[in-house]
């Protein structure tokens, strides 16, 4: 089997990342960096601005076919959502439904500590108008795609955010979670959360026990061209249909659906199992080497079929 | 006691430029992060080369200017401007990030 | 004010709305009306068991009561800070309660929040700031984090942040500042039937809040910004 070289996605930049994983050259960026739409709260804080705010925004095409699609830049102030960062994905996000050209999906490369807390409330509210604008092209019947690969991982408001997608691709580097380990740790102690226990830390929030517990739908090694793969097959229809692969509607029945699977896991896991909580979750979910599933590998773990998704 | 910070520095040189780098499409390369700058190349009127600096590094002007200063004598560009958003990155990472523009910068 | 002065206040003593630990919910009638009453007390910490218990009365609001309007009194310190609800995905736990908010909201059920004393960060995103509107109490207050933590991660110091809190309103957690930059549509300064009949009158279907922030002088960026983008080339 040929066995081509791999670029880390974590590696990357949020810009390569979206060159690299989109047709070749085919990005066409709004508000790109020379335009300058930076925020104007961080100066005061000593902070500088990033050109772009952290996130590159437009339009390409994805084995032919048009695509939205933004990428967070977690390097810069953690991919932290702010008011500009906010309102370029709410932008986005809006002319995918009211724009002349209608995408087959919209694809969020997320990576982000969740709100930007250097713009506390208006990264607050930013974040809750992305996810209404999210929830109105998926009502509109476009797909969206979340992918969630950086070394920051996921967090706070983007992590439910992220939830609010049709789909959700993670590498088992990615981490998609609520909050940080830090915070926890700071407010419960050490016991409750070691937030330097990087082996228990992607336990709990990494692709790897997402995927088992189903939710991500899809894991993939940290590898550029796998998250492009996946994102293929997640905005192609079945067979050979031109058509785009509309959105899961959400609606009462598919609600209710979710409920009983997130009450079901809530019931699953005994209160009294203290310590060994995530091997213990995975055992339930029905893997017999669950205690193995730290050292291994993507492939390996994939052949598993874990009933995450499953009530 | 409050400490509010007191904000960026910024920094601006201008160099009278000998390469023309004609039109082109802006360039941006590198992130800001913890140590790190990103630098944004666009043309500009003129046949000067104009460095603008922001830096949340304050202090370091006669360093920037020796960097600016050795980044023109290696180029020598002419009708550029090179704008900067750094957060502390040392005078060899800022030197890495301004060379790596120009290479991708197709003339 | 607590719960069930403003509950009183507003329905009457003889309202049915019934406290479970921390979770609040009833239906009461208003001006002749069904609403549904769901909510929070005691600063309550949002855990995957108490977003899905509100998410429960969302759906048998929306399976049970056509057309019926939702309230959420809202008094949370935000989303629980425990390991346990994150191995359980508290995050997809917010997501879940906030898509059952908004389907109610698409399914002709107009959902109000009301921040009664305080809210934080994500249990604020699946409550008020998913509703059609929020309004709140003149002395309620709207954080993203408290202070010590937000120091840890920003490396400002609690000093700075202290003094940002009083002095900026992209800080301050008083909810006029909501107010001015949109967030919150209004507060409920005089009669609190009045203000809950005004609101119930005229919510909004759309997200307008990034509008409102301009036109209030609050947020001055994130509508030209939307705007921007729809046209860019």
């Amino acid at each position: 089997m040929n066995r081509r070289t791999t670029i880390s996605f974590a590696e990357c930049t949020a810009r390569e990342r979206l060159a690299l994983l989109v047709d070749a050259n085919s990005f066409h960026e709004w508000l790109p960096p020379a335009q300058r739409v930076t925020s104007t709260h961080l100066a005061q804080l000593g902070v500088p601005s990033a050109f772009d705010d952290g996130v590159a925004i437009g339009h390409a095409q994805l084995a032919g076919r048009t695509v939205f699609i933004a990428a967070q830049e977690g390097e810069f102030m953690g991919g932290g959502v702010g008011e500009v960062h906010g309102a370029k994905l709410v932008g986005m996000l809006r002319r995918a439904i009211t724009g002349t050209e209608r995408p087959h999906a919209v694809l969020i490369l997320a990576e982000s500590g969740g709100v930007r807390l250097h713009e506390a409330n208006a990264g607050l509210i930013a974040v809750s108008e992305v996810m209404r604008a999210l929830l109105d092209v998926r009502s509109a019947g476009i797909r969206v795609v979340v992918l969630i690969g950086g070394s920051n991982g996921c967090f706070g408001g983007m992590g439910i955010v992220a939830r609010c997608a049709d789909w959700v691709v993670m590498s088992d580097t990615g981490r998609l979670a609520m909050s940080g380990p830090e915070v926890i740790e700071a407010s419960h102690g050490v016991q409750e959360y070691d937030s330097r226990d990087r082996a228990l830390v992607w336990r709990t929030s990494g692709g790897k026990h997402r995927w088992i517990c189903g939710d991500c739908d899809v894991l993939v090694e940290d590898d550029v061209m796998a998250f492009r793969e996946a994102a293929i097959a997640a905005i192609s229809p079945d067979g050979d249909s031109s058509q785009p692969r509309p959105a899961t509607l959400i609606t009462l029945e598919s609600l209710e659906q979710e409920h009983a699977l997130l009450t079901a896991r809530l019931a699953l896991l005994p209160d009294h199992v203290v310590g060994d909580e995530a091997v213990a979750l995975w055992k339930l979910y029905g893997l017999g080497n669950a205690g193995d599933v730290a050292e291994m590998n993507v492939e390996s773990l994939l052949t598993q079929r874990p009933t995450g998704s499953q009530i | 006691m409050t400490d509010i910070p007191v904000g960026l520095e910024t920094l601006r040189f201008v160099f009278a430029g000998h390469r023309p780098t004609g039109v082109f499409a802006p360039v941006l390369v590198g992130v800001v992060g913890s140590g790190n700058l990103e630098v944004l190349l666009e043309p500009r009127e003129g046949s000067g080369c104009e460095l603008h600096i922001e830096t949340s590094a304050r202090g370091f002007g006669s360093i920037w200017e020796a960097v600016a200063r050795d980044f023109h004598e290696r180029h020598q560009l002419a009708g550029i401007r090179v704008s900067v958003n750094d957060m502390g990155a040392t005078p060899a990472v800022v030197s890495l990030r301004l060379d790596q523009a120009v290479t991708e910068l197709v003339l | 004010m607590n719960w069930n002065e403003l509950a009183t206040a507003l329905f009457g003593s003889d309202h049915t709305i019934a406290q479970e630990g921390d979770f609040l919910t009833g239906t009461v009638q208003f001006d002749g009306g069904p609403l549904a009453i769901i909510g929070t007390t005691n600063h309550a910490p949002i855990g995957v068991r108490l977003a899905l218990k509100q998410a429960r009365a969302v759906l048998d609001t929306v399976a049970g009561h056509p057309g019926c309007p939702i309230l959420l009194l809202i008094d949370t310190q935000g989303q629980q800070l425990r390991r346990r609800d994150e191995l359980l995905g508290i995050n997809r736990a917010m997501a879940h309660l906030g898509m059952c908010i908004d389907l109610a909201r698409r399914s002709g059920h107009r959902v109000l929040g009301l921040v009664y004393d305080q809210a934080l960060s994500g249990g604020f995103i699946t409550s008020g700031l998913i509703a059609d509107a929020c309004d709140a109490l003149p002395e309620a207050e709207i954080r993203v984090m408290r202070i010590p933590a937000m120091a840890r991660v920003t490396k400002l110091s609690e000093a700075t942040l202290t003094a940002l809190s009083k002095t900026n309103p992209v800080f301050a957690p008083g909810v006029e500042n909501y107010v001015a930059m949109g967030g919150v549509r209004r507060l409920w300064n005089g009669n609190l039937q009045e203000a809950l009949r005004a609101a119930l009158s005229d919510a909004p279907t759309e997200d307008t809040r990034a509008l409102e922030g301009e036109q209030r002088g609050g947020r001055n960026l994130a509508a030209d910004v939307v705007r921007r983008v729809l046209a860019a080339a």
